[in-house]
């Protein structure tokens, strides 16, 4: 049966983990998924999870334990967050070349310098290229579900293939919402049993994982593994409409709040997505026919799906809450402007960085950039591709 | 030997033809150097086997019984750790026979 539990979205990841009790857990505590490990450490003491609790000397030891657990057969789960994520980057291509199935839970949060323990999305969004899956929450009970899915995903055979959650640091991981948490036997049910396919404990067979590949075999092995994220996007799907059926909250790759006849579009990743929901309520108040797309997958990038609920509209804002220096624009901005770019009605499209280093978004910030779409839309001129919300000019 | 292509490949690099190191022939990195077995001096200590990175010491019976050239980088490990007061071992200038290489 179903309880209500007041948890932030550290606890609600823990008591996932909890449910799933994942045969090795490695994780080195940080700001602000600190509490993720801790509340593991806290279950494995009270004998609530039979899992090996792993506590290395850095980030980087806790994904080569995941990647070493993993390879032996196990399900392996790590917590970080920022710096953490970044000292795992080396790891994190090792952990999906060998097409490892490790869940990895990240409370986002801003890179150094300067020094900053707040949420934006800088530290996933530079693993973008590592060849995880990505799955973006928008709050804690968005954490939860995504937690469980996520070790659906990476270990179907067809896939294979490590999954990040990513939960915004502080505005997710430090507030307490009332999550649905489900039953510990049907989540069990729903997760499964893993089967690993070259587990180096099978003692029967003889092989090598990881070997050096020359010039002759890196492309195709590298090919090889791209097939595994490429397959994924049926099992997202698959594994989302099997979480609705059984739990009730089914989950696609974007989720459209008032977009089917809006003109303008806000695009927005994570927590955001909840303020700029009662932002596009008041400018619908207003007159304005506005609406939100919030993708929830960003690796593999759902470009089809992004590309046909926009391609309609006249003008969207596209907000990214990290940088790209020297890039055109923020990661999703990239994204998306290429999904559209062969369709020949295709909307103008803008830029907005915003909230880096946790600063604050407001309504008035989503209307600024609404008011901006109007103009953009009336005029079908662009003064500036790449905009800065909320920040002092 | 006929190349995979990357459909026909096992997951996540796994080789499952174990051992097929075999037919690498890391010897032919060698260059200029090579050591050289000195059996009245050997001890049969086995530190030579023990700390070869190649396996290229080669053991008949349970004595030291030479060095396979075909696996032997030519690194020295082996005369590094060689204990005996009169080394056992030797690193001793080598021609390098290009022609002989690409057999």
């Amino acid at each position: 049966m179903k309880t209500l539990k007041p948890l932030n979205g550290n606890q609600s990841i823990a008591e996932a983990a909890r449910q799933i009790d994942p045969d090795v857990i490695a994780a080195y505590p940080i700001t602000p998924s600190t509490a993720v490990v801790e509340t593991i450490a806290q279950f494995k003491a009270d004998g609530l999870i039979t899992g090996e609790f792993v506590c290395p000397e850095s980030e980087h030891s806790a994904m080569s334990v995941c990647i070493g657990a993993a390879a032996a057969g196990g399900r392996v789960m790590t917590a970080t967050s920022s710096q953490g994520l970044a000292l795992m980057w080396e790891m994190l291509y090792i952990a999906a070349g060998l097409r490892l199935p490790i869940v990895a839970a990240i409370a986002n949060r801003a890179l150094s310098a300067p020094i900053n323990i707040h949420g934006d999305h800088s530290d996933t969004m530079g693993a973008r290229d590592s060849g995880w899956i990505q799955i973006y929450s928008e709050n804690c009970q968005e954490a939860y579900d995504n937690f469980i899915q996520a070790f659906r995903i990476a270990e179907h055979p067809d896939v294979r293939t490590p999954v990040l959650v990513g939960f915004d640091g502080f505005i997710i991981s430090h507030s307490t919402e009332i999550v649905e948490v489900e039953d510990d036997e049907e989540v069990r049910q729903f997760v499964g049993e893993y089967l690993p396919l070259y587990p180096l404990l099978d003692t029967s067979r003889r092989f090598t994982v990881g070997p050096i590949d020359f010039t002759d075999y890196y492309f195709e092995h590298k090919r090889n593994q791209i097939e595994g994220i490429e397959n994924s996007p049926r099992i997202i799907e698959q594994v989302g409409q099997e979480f609705g059926q059984r739990f009730g909250r089914y989950y696609g790759f974007i989720d459209a709040y008032r977009l089917e006849d809006a003109e303008l579009a806000i695009v927005v990743m994570g927590s955001a997505a909840g303020t700029c929901k009662d932002a596009i309520d008041e400018l619908r108040e207003e007159g304005l026919k506005i609406g939100l797309l919030k993708p929830r997958v960003f690796r593999p990038f759902p470009h089809e799906i992004i590309a046909k609920a926009l391609k309609d509209k006249l003008a969207v804002a596209v907000l990214d809450r990290s940088s790209s220096p020297g890039a055109f624009g923020a990661p999703l901005f990239n994204e998306i402007r290429s999904a559209l770019y062969d369709y020949e009605k295709r909307p103008k499209i803008i830029n907005y960085i915003y909230g880096l280093g946790g600063r604050d978004i407001k309504i008035e910030h989503f209307k600024e950039a609404a008011q901006n779409l109007v103009k953009i839309a009336t005029t079908g001129r662009i003064d500036s591709y790449v905009g800065y919300l909320n920040l002092r000019e | 030997m006929k190349k995979e292509t990357w459909r026909e490949l096992t997951i996540g690099t796994i080789n499952l033809n174990a051992g097929n190191s075999v037919v690498n022939l890391t010897g032919t990195w060698r260059s200029g150097r090579k050591p050289e077995f000195r059996p009245e001096h050997c001890i049969h200590c086995f530190f030579c086997w023990l700390y070869c990175p190649h396996f290229a010491i080669k053991v008949e019976g349970e004595k030291i019984a030479g060095i396979n050239y075909d696996y032997c980088t030519g690194c020295g490990l082996c005369a590094e750790e060689c204990p005996t007061k009169e080394k056992a071992i030797v690193m001793v200038p080598e021609e390098i026979k290009l022609a002989e290489r690409r057999k």
